[in-house]
């Protein structure tokens, strides 16, 4: 179908036997009159041409989701895999990233669901707190999933910005828990 | 965790536990929006899991919550049994739905779940064990009265008992290597003649291939119709059967096609073997929804093969005929509600075809996933369409092919094929390639119109069309 490479389109067309220069013709109708679709049925014979729709915005043909920024975690049993930085606006569609959060913060994001713990336990003073620096490797909070208490660790250093997320919270794959403001940017 | 342990419940109230409040679906797609249907209509609040992959997906709009638990690939997120455990955790779900394929004949989560404490819609962790080692289901099956193919007792050590074996399991019978598979040291033997010759060369090829060159015989079949029973047990020692589907339309033992009933079986035969089926499974203890599958031969004996103790794909079919919603009554039985208050007492009316549309290449059957421009679905009268695809979707390439299923119901197998003829007509996918073109053409069949079915219908009508 080579004839209608000016014109890309595409047609079905349930019985062979098509005069190709009068489909042509009818494709130079099509554009001449700015019709985007055009059906035909006569008998068997059924054509329906269609206009190949302007990409806009370049679409990707698959919404491939960005990795997420995850952090190591000292607790072997749940694999964690280290993956690269991702923009954060494409992670963790559910929670919105605060305003607060500047465009350089460091979001530090669960790697597994569970419960967001600040503390070690109920009585104890939070891991961290706004204002404190942390290194890479530093235990920064307890997430638990299946009874397990798996402390999560900060994987860049910087001073922590914000804390996103309540003692108690239920969070998801992906959920950013914390803004880090990596050491060195400070404003 | 705030809820109370159902085993609390239960045995507070004991069998006549009431129904869920809260199920969590561990799956995505078609199958985990047909639960949310049923929950719905049950009045049981929903949690949807998903993968990054499936962030903008159906099932997570239409659950009552949603809970992201890993990467686009299944084994870190739908496969990843702690991952689907803290989310029903800090959801508080009493129940979890695994659907078709992911963790749903895995017993070890079904085990995981049952210490967690929340009830598994499906069979025990023990049957979920038995009927996943093939063998030993086989074993178990045909100690219960199901018919299996028939064989020789184990190895067959020399050409002497290879011949009184055969002569006595009747030709055709095919020779296979015990430690084999993947067709290689099978040998088909069709008379006494040839088995010599065949006995050494399979032998042969078993230790090369395998290092051992144990052979054992069985029954040929050349042509089977795949055959499968629809069953619910109950948490109180009773199953029933929901007649057979025909599948046999397949191709690399991919359903393709399905219905209900079979034009292979009749009544007579439906509540012999169901009956079978019945005996064998209440023997067994199985409670839940399941199919019992069975190859046909040419002369109409039938063969268990395997079991697949969870809803499947094409329990549409089933629901058409028999007016039962086969994931309801799942989900009541495994509430611990009894057969006759879950089911009652369901009759066959008409007959059901199911078409898989899978996002696939009809032709080379080469996947096709992608961004999807225009999705129309048919309907009018007798037409169901389960779906969790539409315009603007996307079908993920990490996932199964699956888009839609396509079931229509008619007053008699005429009707239905006419009904999925037009309808398949009428259901316009563009931007990914999909299954329709061949199953159009496979609705026109005349083969299929008369019900001449077996396993290499798909086979024989690729090489047609390519000569």
């Amino acid at each position: 179908m080579k004839g209608s490479k000016k014109q890309p389109a595409s047609f079905e067309f349930t019985v062979p036997g098509i005069d190709l220069g009068q489909l042509e013709r009818l494709l130079s109708f099509m554009s001449q009159h700015g019709l985007e679709e055009f059906e035909y049925a006569h008998g068997d014979l059924r054509i329906r041409l269609k206009k190949a729709v302007a990409q806009t915005g370049a679409a990707p043909v698959l919404a491939l989701p960005v990795a997420p920024t995850t952090v190591v975690q000292s607790v072997p049993t749940l694999p964690a895999p280290p993956v690269p930085v991702a923009p954060p606006q494409s992670v963790a569609g559910t929670s919105q990233i605060p305003a607060a959060a500047a465009e350089e913060d460091h979001l530090v994001k669960s790697p597994i669901v569970g419960t967001f713990y600040a503390a070690p336990s109920p009585e104890a003073a939070p891991f961290v707190k706004v204002g404190d620096h942390v290194e890479a490797g530093q235990t920064v909070c307890i997430i638990e999933a299946m009874k397990l208490m798996n402390e999560i660790e900060a994987d860049i250093s910087g001073e922590v910005a914000r804390v996103l997320v309540e003692n108690g919270q239920p969070v998801e794959y992906g959920e950013p828990l914390f803004a880090l403001r990596p050491t060195g940017k400070k404003k | 965790m705030a809820a109370p342990p159902t085993w609390g419940v239960r045995a507070l109230l004991g069998p006549a536990q009431t129904m869920f409040r809260k199920i969590l679906i561990a799956n995505r797609g078609e199958i985990a929006l047909r639960i949310i249907d049923a929950c719905k209509e049950l009045g049981i609040a929903t949690v949807a899991v998903y993968s990054e992959a499936d962030r903008n997906a159906l099932h997570v709009r239409f659950a009552d919550e949603a809970v992201c638990i890993g990467p686009p690939r299944s084994s870190e997120s739908y496969l990843n049994i702690p991952q689907v455990i803290s989310a029903a955790e800090i959801t508080n779900v009493e129940a979890i739905h695994p659907g078709y394929g992911f963790l749903s004949e895995n017993s070890n989560f079904a085990e995981v779940c049952e210490a967690s404490h929340i009830t598994f819609i499906g069979p025990s962790p023990e049957l979920l064990r038995m009927m996943g080692e093939k063998d030993q289901a086989r074993r178990e099956m045909a100690a219960a009265g199901l018919p299996i193919v028939p064989g020789s007792q184990g190895i067959v050590p020399d050409e002497a008992t290879a011949v009184s074996e055969a002569a006595r399991i009747k030709y055709p019978v095919i020779l296979k290597a015990s430690a084999g598979g993947g067709g290689r040291g099978m040998r088909v033997v069709r008379s006494e003649a040839e088995l010599g010759a065949a006995f050494a060369t399979a032998r042969n090829e078993a230790q090369q291939a395998f290092g051992v060159p144990d052979v054992y015989l069985e029954k040929f079949i050349e042509r089977p119709r795949h055959i499968e029973f629809q069953v619910l047990g109950d948490k109180h020692g009773r199953v029933m059967h929901l007649g057979e589907r025909e599948c046999s339309i397949q191709r690399r033992h991919q359903k393709l096609i399905e219905e209900s009933p079979s034009p292979a079986m009749d009544s007579k035969k439906r509540a012999k073997l169901g009956g079978q089926v019945v005996a064998a499974l209440e023997q067994v203890g199985y409670t839940s929804a399941g199919t019992v599958e069975f190859l046909m031969d040419e002369d109409g004996s039938i063969y268990f093969i395997e079991m697949n103790a969870r809803i499947q794909v094409e329990h549409p079919v089933t629901e058409m005929v028999t007016g039962v919603d086969l994931v309801k009554s799942q989900i009541r039985l495994a509430a611990g509600e009894k057969l006759e208050e879950a089911v009652g007492t369901p009759a066959v009316h008409g007959h059901a075809i199911e078409c898989r549309i899978n996002a696939e290449d009809p032709e080379t059957f080469v996947p096709s996933a992608g961004h999807i421009t225009v999705f129309r679905t048919p309907g009018g009268p007798g037409i169901r369409v389960d779906t969790a695809a539409h315009a603007d979707g996307v079908i993920p390439p990490y996932y199964d092919s699956l888009v839609a299923k396509l079931i229509a119901h008619g007053d008699t197998r005429a009707e239905a094929i006419a009904r999925m003829r037009r309808a398949l007509e009428m259901f316009v996918i563009e931007g990914i390639k999909t299954s329709i073109p061949l199953q159009r053409k496979i609705m026109m069949d005349p083969d299929f119109s008369e019900g001449r079915l077996d396993t290499h219908f798909l086979d024989r009508f690729a090489t047609l069309r390519a000569g």
